[in-house]
């Protein structure tokens, strides 16, 4: 428990170039005080990791960069509110939230 | 005996070339960071440890990288790119209306002046500095908010600030070029800009006299005679004496005046390189031979540099930041082509030799004398 209320252990993958670029092992656990959300999580990572700033949401708007996508539960989330709550199954950190780079290139 | 460091970004990461001063037998180290578009690194003169590296990404957008250590670590620095107060709109390809925005860096100057002072030139055009050794960035916003600024319109490469020359004495006096803007010049450290584009002629637009509107490809000059500007325009190599004040062509004999770089020699202010290209529909050399042409006389009579280069079925570019000229005795030359080559010259052009070959498409070629 935080002052805010539930910390949560989220499970994140990152993209191999984040990875690389940060010194990141596949998958990193973060921690999301709140309402566990899209949002939420990934101001905790960019908290954590500011490099990561501006990689995967634009820094003024917070929007996702356009070939940037997000899944969990073998579902996009990419054009969901980023407000809303995450599946259950990341909160309970039974799967993992993914930021995926978008297939490109031919 | 001195070193040599050559920094070479190219389309998926980014490759450190030395040797010593001979400049005969290189080592290659790379690619550093992998798979990202490296539009330019530099080192600094001040330090030479000290390396700046912009990377991007169609997928992440744009890193910038700072080294202590001259490319042995890399500590991820600031990428915070904002424009100034609202950004304004400038003219787009069909010529209408399109708001600035961030796409990516395109060079990065580290400051003779001062060693935490680097300058950025960014795609939409405008100029960024950082007093904090990259960390934060500052828009010098009086050049994108000059009043030609809803008349600049990009290139075919987009609308990109990509040549940043440093007065070497005077601080406040700064050279910058724009395509498809023309060049400009601040005398107050970047709070006001004027367009210095007066005798360029660009067919390209309808009023070939324009103000504003000319793709400058490059633009150089010699630390001693800083007054003397030497440019590779879209089409045509232009020589200025006033510092920019006025132009006047001196292609001469060159097989094409289209081109990308141009080059002022080390020890020589008037002995200048460029590699002329075809068009600006082809792309690659003439003939398929790749020739540094070089004038001993400030442009207008050049002769082709060919011993080493390829002669025939030659069809690379060499884009606007791939030629260094390092400061060696005997005055060197680095040529970086969208084939992948780095050709290298050790004895002021007159003979070539690849020091690296089958690189991804190289963007940027600097080079570093190092003690």
């Amino acid at each position: 428990m935080s002052e805010h209320g539930t910390t949560t252990t989220v499970r994140v993958v990152l993209p191999a170039p984040l990875r690389t670029m940060v010194g990141l092992d596949k998958e990193l656990q973060v921690a999301v005080e709140g309402p566990v959300t899209q949002r939420s999580v990934l101001d905790a990572l960019e908290s954590r990791h500011p490099a990561l700033l501006g990689t995967i949401r634009g820094r003024a708007d917070q929007r996702r960069r356009p070939f940037i996508r997000f899944f969990a539960c073998e579902e996009d989330l990419s054009h969901d509110d980023p407000d809303a709550a995450l599946p259950t199954e990341v909160v309970e950190g039974r799967e993992p939230y993914l930021v995926v780079g978008a297939m490109a290139g031919g | 005996m001195s070193a040599t460091r050559v920094l070479v970004g190219t389309r998926k990461g980014a490759f450190i070339l030395t040797s010593d001063e001979a400049r005969e037998e290189w080592v290659v180290d790379g690619p550093h960071f992998p798979g990202w578009e490296m539009y330019h690194l530099k080192g600094s003169s001040l330090d030479p440890q000290r390396l700046y590296a912009s990377q991007s990404s169609g997928w992440f957008g744009q890193v910038i990288h700072r080294s202590d250590d001259g490319g042995a670590t890399w500590e991820t620095v600031g990428n915070d790119f904002t424009y100034d107060g609202v950004p304004g709109q400038h003219q787009w390809y069909d010529g209408s209306l399109r708001p600035w925005e961030f796409t990516r860096v395109w060079h990065l100057e580290p400051s003779v002046h001062d060693l935490d002072t680097v300058y950025a030139g960014v795609e939409d055009a405008a100029l960024f500095k950082s007093t904090d050794g990259a960390r934060t960035w500052t828009e010098l916003s009086g050049l994108r908010q000059h009043d030609t600024g809803p008349q600049w319109q990009p290139g075919a490469g987009g609308m990109c600030l990509h040549t940043i020359l440093e007065h070497p004495t005077d601080p406040k006096r700064l050279f910058v070029a724009i395509s498809a803007a023309g060049a400009f010049r601040t005398d107050d450290g970047g709070q006001t800009w004027l367009p210095i584009n007066k005798g360029l002629r660009s067919g390209e637009i309808p009023d070939e006299d324009s103000e504003v509107g000319h793709c400058v490809h490059r633009l150089d000059l010699h630390p001693s005679n800083p007054d003397v500007l030497y440019m590779q325009k879209h089409w045509d190599v232009m020589r200025s004496t006033d510092a920019g004040d006025s132009w006047h062509e001196v292609s001469g004999n060159l097989p094409s005046d289209f081109g990308f770089v141009v080059a002022v020699h080390a020890h020589e202010p008037e002995t200048v390189y460029v590699v002329p290209i075809e068009s600006d529909s082809h792309h690659f050399p003439p003939e398929g031979k790749l020739r540094v042409y070089r004038s001993r006389t400030g442009g207008e009579e050049w002769e082709p540099l060919t011993e080493g280069l390829p002669q025939e079925n030659c069809y690379v570019n060499v884009l606007r930041d791939a030629m260094a000229v390092d400061t060696h005795e005997s005055c060197g030359l680095y040529v970086g082509t969208t084939g992948g080559q780095v050709y290298a010259s050790n004895d002021s052009g007159d003979s070539w030799t690849a020091i690296v070959r089958d690189l991804p498409a190289v963007l940027s070629v600097e080079v570093q004398t190092l003690p």
